[in-house]
This record gives C-alpha cells, sequence and structure tokens, in this order.
C-alpha cells in the first residue's frame, strides 16, 4: 500500500498528491511514469512522476480529473493510500548540454514538464519555458518554472493570466526570431502535442513529446499503447514516452485514444448513481470538504511542495 | 503384460452445456466425483513398463498414483504426484495431456487413454476440499537470500523448492498480481483463479515473500539484486506479443491476445462496470492463430457478448497447437474455423476496424517445424466484416532484463539462453527457466525446468563454484 501525506488543490480540476513509494523514488529520472491503481476493482492508470525525492521515498502526482479514475481518484486523502504504484516506468528523458531548449507545457502537461526543465538547467541549458491551460485557474507551478527557466511566458486561452494565445503562438515567435533553437519538448494534451509539432516542422527543430496512449500493463507486455511512426509501430510504455515529434501519426494516436469515449462514459454514470444510492450527501460533503481543503491550502507559501536534493 | 480387462472408453467429463457456458465465466468442466474417478482409474493396465510416465516431462509416477486412486487412497495419490509435479491442480486442467503421458498410454494405441490428467486434477481438487494440506515443516534456515524474478509457474515452482530447503526466497512480480499466464492469461472459464491464488498461497505458507508492483530491470536492476541476494532465478515468461505487420493493424479494435486477455482476466473487465477496465465487446469477432491462446480469446469473445466468434488459421486442423480439448469445447461453444486461411490486410473507418481481407492457402511441403507448409492460392482472396480482432500468433521474452543486465546471454527472439542441465545463464548466480528460456511453451515444461534450477541453485549456494 502507497499512502498518500499531502494533497493539494491545485485547480477545480486539477489535484497534486505526494505519495510515499519509496523504491520508485529513489530510481525515478525526469520523463518517467509510473502505474498507479486505487483499489481492487480500479484500473491502471498511468501518470507522470512530477517529482520525486530519494531522501524521503516522496513521490510526487499531478492528475486531472477527466473521467471515472482520475475524479474518484480526487476525492482521495491524506492517510488514504493506492492499492499499487509500479514504477519507474518509461524510458527517461535525454538530458545534455543541448544549447537553448524551448519547453511548452500544456494543462496538466506542466507537471511533466516540469523534472525534465529542472534537469535541463542544472545541465546548462538556456531554457525558454512556455506554459499555459485553458484559464488562470488552471495554470500551476509558475514559480517552480520561473525557477528553472531563463525565461518563462505565460498563456491562457481566455487572457485571464499571461498572454491570450495558445501556447503555439509565442512558440513560433520565438523559434522565427532565434536560430539558436537545439530542441523543443512539447508535453500536454495531444492535441496541443500535435499542434506544437506542425508549428515547429517549418523550422525543423527536433521537437520531442510525451505521448499519453491508453495503456494497461505500463512493461511491454500488451501493446495496448502501441504508436505508429514513420519507422512502425512502438510501444510507448517501454520505446517512450517521449518521442520525435515529427515521426508520429497523430490521426492514429488521436483515434485510439478515443477508442473506449462509449465505455468511459457508461463508466462514470455507473460510478455517480452507484455513488448517489450509497449516500445522497455524499457529493454536498464533498463539495465541502474540497472548498476547505482549497483554501487551506491557499494559506501556505505557494509553489514548492516538496523539498528535493 | 496387462493383467486386467480392457475398458476401451474413458469416463465422460461432465461439464456445463455449451449454450449454457457461453453466458458465463464458470468453469466449464465440473471434474470427477469419486466414483466416477475410481471408475476410470480402473481402465489402467498396470503396465510394468508404464508408457504414460515417461510422456510426462516431469515423469510422474502415474500408474502409482492410478493404484491409489483405485483402492481409494486419494491422499496417497495426491502425495505421489507432489514428489514430481508442484502444481497438479493447474497441470491437470492445463498440460496438453494428448501430446504428453495419454499419448504414450498403453491404451491409446487402440482404445481411448486413461485420462491421467482429469485424474490428476481430481485429486489435487480433493485434497483442497479436505482442507489438510501437508502443513510446511520447519526447516532450518540456511542463511542464504535468493531472488526470483516472476510469479509464474517456473517462478512459483522455484520459489517452493528454495524455501523448503531452508532459502530466504523474495518474489519480485511486475504485474499487481501473482500467477503470471495462470492470472493474466488462462481465463477463469479454464483455469479458477481460486486454485491459482491455493497455490500461491501455498508457497506464501512456505514463507516465501512476493513483492508486486517490482519491475527489474526498471525497480532494480539483476547487477542490483545480486548486491543482496545470493543468486538470482528469471522466470519471466516471454511476454513480447507479436503482431502480424500487416497494414491496419494498429486500427481501433486490433488488440494482441495479450491486450485482450489481460483486459479479460486480470482486470476483469468482463465485469465492467463493476470493474473499472473496459472492453471492446463487438459483433463478430475474429481470432487470429490456432494456439491455446487462440482458443482462449475466441472463446472468452463469445461470453463477453459478441455474436460471432471466427478463427482464422492459416494452416489445417491437424497443425493447430492447441490442446484438443480447448479445440473441441471452441467448436461445442460454436467458434466458428476458417482454417486454411491467412490475414492480409485490416480495414477501418474512423480509425475503427471494419474489416479483415485474408487469402485461402493449400498445404504444400513441410516447414522446418515439420508441419506442412501454407501455401497461398492465388486469386482466392475475400472479406469478413469485423469490428474486433485479437492477434494470437505467439510470443517472446520481453527485453527489459536483457537490456538492463550486464553478460546475460540471449539467443534469437530475446530467449535466455542457459545450460539445459543446471538452467544457469552465462552470468554467475543467475539462473533462468520457462517460457523466457524456451519462448512460449507450457505450464509443465516451466515447471520441469524450474525444478531442475532449484536443485542447481541450491548445489550452488552450497559449494558456491559455477
Ligand atoms: C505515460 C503517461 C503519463 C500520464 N501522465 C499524466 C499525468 O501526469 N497527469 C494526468 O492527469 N494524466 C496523465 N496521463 C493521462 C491519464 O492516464 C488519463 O487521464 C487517465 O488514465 C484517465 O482515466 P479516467 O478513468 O479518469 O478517464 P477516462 O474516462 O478513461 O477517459 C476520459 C478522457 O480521457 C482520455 N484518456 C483516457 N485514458 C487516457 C490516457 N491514458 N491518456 C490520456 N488521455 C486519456 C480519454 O480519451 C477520454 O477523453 C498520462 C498518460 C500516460 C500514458
Ligand atoms: C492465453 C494462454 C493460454 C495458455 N494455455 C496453456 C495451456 O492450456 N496449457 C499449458 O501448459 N500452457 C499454456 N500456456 C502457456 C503457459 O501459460 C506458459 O508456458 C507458462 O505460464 C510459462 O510460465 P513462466 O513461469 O515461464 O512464465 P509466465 O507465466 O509468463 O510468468 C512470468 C511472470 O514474470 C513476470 N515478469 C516478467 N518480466 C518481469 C520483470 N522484468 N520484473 C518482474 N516480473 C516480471 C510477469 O509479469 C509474469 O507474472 C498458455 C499461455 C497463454 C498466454
Ligand atoms: S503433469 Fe501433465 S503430462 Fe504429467 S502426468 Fe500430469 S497431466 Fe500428464
Ligand atoms: S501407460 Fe496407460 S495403462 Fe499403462 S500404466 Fe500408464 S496409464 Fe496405465
Ligand atoms: S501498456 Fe501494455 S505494452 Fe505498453
Amino acid at each position: 500500500m502507497y499512502p498518500i501525506i499531502r494533497k493539494r488543490i491545485l485547480s477545480d480540476i486539477v489535484k497534486l498528491f505526494e505519495v510515499q513509494a519509496p523504491l520508485v523514488a529513489c530510481k525515478a529520472q525526469p520523463g518517467q511514469f509510473v502505474i498507479v491503481r486505487i483499489d481492487e476493482t480500479g484500473e491502471r492508470i498511468p501518470l507522470t512522476i512530477a517529482d520525486f525525492d530519494a531522501q524521503t521515498g516522496v513521490i510526487t502526482l499531478i492528475f486531472q480529473e477527466v473521467g471515472k479514475s482520475t475524479t474518484q481518484m480526487g476525492l482521495l486523502e491524506v492517510g488514504d493510500c493506492f492499492a499499487n504504484i509500479a514504477g519507474p516506468l518509461g524510458r527517461p528523458t535525454e538530458i545534455a548540454n543541448f544549447g537553448t531548449v524551448v519547453m511548452v507545457g500544456g494543462g496538466v502537461g506542466i507537471a511533466p514538464t516540469f523534472p525534465i526543465t529542472r534537469s535541463l538547467k542544472q545541465a546548462g541549458n538556456h531554457v525558454i519555458s512556455i506554459i499555459g491551460a485553458r484559464n488562470e485557474n488552471l495554470l500551476f507551478w509558475q514559480d517552480r518554472m520561473e525557477r528553472y527557466s531563463d525565461e518563462v511566458i505565460v498563456c491562457t486561452d481566455d487572457g485571464s493570466a499571461g498572454r491570450k494565445a495558445l501556447v503555439t503562438e509565442p512558440l513560433k515567435e520565438i523559434l522565427s526570431s532565434r536560430n539558436d533553437v537545439a530542441r523543443v519538448w512539447a508535453i500536454g494534451p495531444a492535441i496541443m502535442m500535435r499542434f506544437a509539432t506542425k508549428t515547429t516542422q517549418p523550422f525543423n527543430v527536433h521537437t520531442i513529446v510525451s505521448l499519453n496512449t491508453i495503456m494497461i500493463d505500463g512493461t511491454g507486455m500488451c501493446g495496448g499503447c502501441r504508436v505508429v511512426l514513420n519507422q512502425g509501430a512502438k510501444f510507448v510504455c517501454v520505446d517512450g514516452p517521449e518521442f520525435d515529434a515529427h515521426q508520429v501519426d497523430w490521426e492514429n494516436l488521436l483515434s485510439r485514444l478515443s477508442f473506449y469515449k462509449a465505455e468511459e462514459k457508461v463508466a462514470m454514470d455507473h460510478w455517480n448513481s452507484h455513488r448517489c444510492k450509497l449516500d445522497p450527501a455524499i457529493s454536498a460533503a464533498e463539495k465541502e470538504a474540497q472548498e476547505l481543503a482549497k483554501a487551506s491550502s491557499e494559506g501556505e507559501p505557494a509553489g514548492e511542495a516538496v523539498i528535493h536534493a | 503384460m496387462p493383467k486386467k480387462t480392457i475398458i476401451p472408453l474413458r469416463n465422460p467429463m461432465p461439464e456445463q452445456p455449451p449454450l449454457e457456458r457461453v453466458h458465463n465465466f464458470n468453469e466449464v468442466t465440473y471434474g470427477y466425483s469419486a466414483e466416477q474417478a475410481i471408475a476410470e482409474a480402473r481402465r489402467c493396465l498396470e503396465c510394468a513398463k508404464p508408457g504414460c510416465k515417461a510422456g510426462c516431462p516431469v515423469n510422474v509416477d502415474i500408474r502409482s498414483f492410478l493404484e491409489r486412486i483405485e483402492e481409494g487412497d486419494f491422499r496417497s495419490a495426491i502425495d505421489i504426484i507432489k514428489l514430481t509435479n508442484a502444481l497438479p491442480a493447474i497441470t491437470g486442467r492445463v498440460c496438453p495431456q494428448e501430446v504428453q503421458c495419454e499419448e504414450t498410454c498403453l491404451l491409446a494405441k487402440k482404445y481411448e487413454p486413461v485420462a491421467i490428467g482429469r485424474l490428476e486434477r481430481f485429486v489435487a481438487d480433493w485434497e483442497a476440499s479436505e482442507g489438510l494440506s501437508n502443513n510446511p515443516r520447519q526447516v532450518k534456515p540456511s542463511g542464504k537470500k535468493v531472488a526470483v524474478v516472476g510469479s509464474g509457474p517456473a517462478g512459483l515452482t522455484v520459489a517452493a523448492d528454495l524455501a523448503r530447503t531452508g532459502h530466504q526466497v523474495t518474489i519480485f512480480e511486475a504485474l499487481h498480481a501473482s500467477g503470471g499466464v495462470l492470472s493474466y492469461g488462462i481465463p477463469e472459464f479454464r483455469l479458477p483463479k481460486s486454485i491459482v491464488k491455493r497455490e500461491v498461497d501455498y508457497v506464501c505458507s512456505l514463507g516465501v515473500e512476493i513483492k508486486h508492483d517490482f519491475i527489474v530491470g526498471n525497480t532494480a536492476t539483476v547487477d542490483e539484486l545480486l548486491e543482496t541476494y545470493d543468486a538470482v532465478f528469471l522466470g519471466t515468461g516471454a511476454g513480447l506479443p507479436w503482431f502480424l505487420g500487416i497494414p491496419g493493424e494498429n486500427l481501433g479494435g486490433v488488440y494482441s491476445s495479450n491486450e485482450y486477455l489481460t483486459r479479460s482476466n486480470l482486470m476483469k473487465a468482463y465485469r465492467f462496470p463493476d470493474y473499472d477496465t473496459p472492453i471492446a465487446i463487438g459483433r463478430r469477432v475474429v481470432t487470429i492463430g490456432g494456439g491455446n491462446t487462440a482458443m482462449d480469446a475466441a472463446r472468452t469473445a463469445l461470453r463477453l457478448g459478441a455474436e460471432e466468434s471466427i478463427i482464422v488459421y492459416r494452416r489445417s486442423r491437424a497443425e493447430m497447437p492447441a490442446r484438443a480439448e480447448e479445440i473441441h469445447h471452441a467448436e461445442q461453444e460454436g467458434v466458428q474455423f476458417h482454417l486454411l486461411t491467412s490475414p492480409l490486410r485490416f480495414f477501418g473507418e474512423n480509425g475503427r476496424l471494419t474489416g479483415l481481407e485474408c487469402l485461402k492457402n493449400e498445404l504444400g511441403e513441410p516447414d522446418a517445424s515439420g508441419r506442412r507448409r501454407p501455401v497461398p492460392i492465388a486469386d482466392s482472396n475475400f472479406r469478413i466484416e469485423t469490428d474486433v480482432a485479437i492477434i494470437a500468433i505467439g510470443q517472446s521474452p520481453s527485453p527489459l532484463i536483457s537490456k538492463t543486465t550486464r553478460d546475460l546471454q540471449t539467443a534469437k527472439d530475446g530467449i535466455v539462453t542457459v545450460d539445459k542441465t543446471s538452467m544457469k545463464t552465462s552470468k554467475k548466480g543467475v539462473f533462468a527457466g520457462g517460457d523466457v528460456v524456451t519462448g512460449g511453451a507450457t505450464v509443465i515444461m516451466a515447471m520441469g525446468q524450474a525444478k531442475i534450477a532449484a536443485s542447481a541453485i541450491n548445489e550452488y549456494l552450497e559449494t558456491g563454484s559455477w
């Protein structure tokens, strides 16, 4: 069992957990992920390791509530446990001094971008970060990104924070105005990564995306996570999750991601009706608890969630 | 010389009627009653040189255990089996008996062989129902520690044998459940998970610890394990699914058998939405392959609610590697067989599978495997409309461990190279057995190799010589 030792509500739908998972914490490297299972009936959910501390054995997970499993996960509290956390999985990011790099983190994708940004900065790169979200409420970790970037550009779709723009706009400006960008990382929703890929293509700059295909085992055993690249199919869990963006068949990726749409709705509806039957007051109580938690976390110094080595 | 009268036909196995069982995941066969078991055991001719024993990969003393059953002494019968077979409730159910012990049974020359597998299962189940499995003896701790990677039949067998000699054994398992293919691959209706659990519990009762969520190669490497453990056994199986490499293979709705069966068995998608993991049910499901895996997938499809389930296999029925009983059961349940048929390409709309184009074959000369080679017939193309396809054409060991372990030699397809008499790998202190050294094989082969490895590990821990 893997206990949650800290919970923070980053926005209505984005939550942060610090979880005791010492074996993962002491091995994790930027770019890797874990597979978690909430309980006996739960599915295996891939989540990026947003931060890790070998000393305390703690890993940080940040997730957005998009369906049944992540919504249920959002209801877990400090002291609750995950039934399983397996990892670290996937290949670590290649870290080196490339010169100038651009980090693009969209929405919950800011979380996986952070440890990579930190390592790239520590390796001596000139780091320009672009973080974006639909609105201010969905932004987080700007301060952490600032600490490890030479420049941070914030955008929101509605202009509630930073520039009113999609992350691809500043990305394009940077690539047009300077010719020393060695690599671009773009991490976020598949559709954002696809557009970032399109943006960098004409500039011929090496672009890396971290793919979030549907997974089961996460160890290379089922092939369910496969992605089509120019040279053929690869398993995201063991060959990735990072790939050369310009090789990815995005059409295939997006359609595979939406394959279980109908079932996802069934799962959510089934769970909701079950919950309501169990206790009609539960959602009201939950809401209150959430608000309380949010109020209390706002009182803390913003940002730094884990003291890392 | 046979001293008994010959009873030509075996006692039929009681089972769920086909039309009933395609709607549930309960075990297909119920097993013999004590009376049926005694009657079946009586068919044995008590040969002086029993062919049956020679046909069993672990040489179970079949004749003796059949005699004990005939006498009604089930306790002694199970004890005899367990001398060489650690998992009789499982092998009795899943061994390909018709090409092993039952093929070489004297009776099989003219009549139906003794139903050895069913009797093995009977006494194993009898023992479990008595609830008095032999209490593990207390053994003196050896002070040695062994790491076993993988909790499939190979890993469980090695762990039990080593724990019984007093070594401290830890099993490292990547998944959240124990049992390997027994848990994630073979469906409930063929091998109830309660039986797998019973065997796992027994191994744990010997003092073996199982660490789940531990992926050797990621969570720790074999080299790191060797810093704390005196020996390592690799029982990691053949988990890498093969694909066909034909167009359309990555459409939504095309599964590897590993994915399809893992969703259904391990993640219990057949109980969706009470369990979270979904699976595509499909109207017409096509499974490509002719082994146990293909049969399991095709029969699972019917139970999940598909209207039709079709097997596409490139050779003829005689070449199908699946257990005879599974092919028979699949036919009874209404699985259709397109034999001598090869898949050519998948078709789809909006990213989802809609059809499979196939080509007819005829049988040519025998190939390297000794089976007659399928030769395509020109212009015999035809199309099957389908919304779910399952590729069950085989698998090989995952490269995860060989890529992360220094000096571990592998051969073609990532098969770990071993000395077959000791199961020693090229790396000092590291042994391997089961599918990781053979490619996809059988439970009993995995167990047999694990037994060889366990005694070699004992010797190595005692002498320290490699
Ligand atoms: C390597 C990897 C790392 C990931 N890291 C994070 C992370 O750090 N934080 C985070 O919030 N999410 C992350 N994801 C995505 C996360 O796993 C999914 O959001 C989650 O599984 C959805 O489960 P659900 O039951 O809540 O939603 P569902 O009801 O299953 O799905 C709801 C919606 O989410 C989409 N979806 C389903 N599964 C996935 C998936 N695996 N990836 C992306 N979208 C999916 C569906 O297409 C659907 O539109 C990661 C995925 C991968 C493969
Ligand atoms: C669907 C299906 C049906 C079958 N039907 C039959 C049948 O009827 N009769 C029969 O005799 N045989 C059958 N087989 C074959 C049989 O199941 C295998 O030969 C047998 O299970 C091999 O045992 P094993 O212990 O070598 O490996 P496995 O059973 O594959 O177990 C390997 C274990 O190691 C774990 N593992 C792998 N890599 C790592 C790692 N890096 N770190 C930690 N753990 C790891 C895996 O998760 C798994 O649990 C079938 C196989 C399949 C797939
Ligand atoms: S282990 Fe398999 S081959 Fe051997 S006797 Fe039992 S069923 Fe037959
Ligand atoms: S070969 Fe057949 S008849 Fe002879 S001892 Fe074995 S089971 Fe009995
Ligand atoms: S998730 Fe199963 S192979 Fe990648």
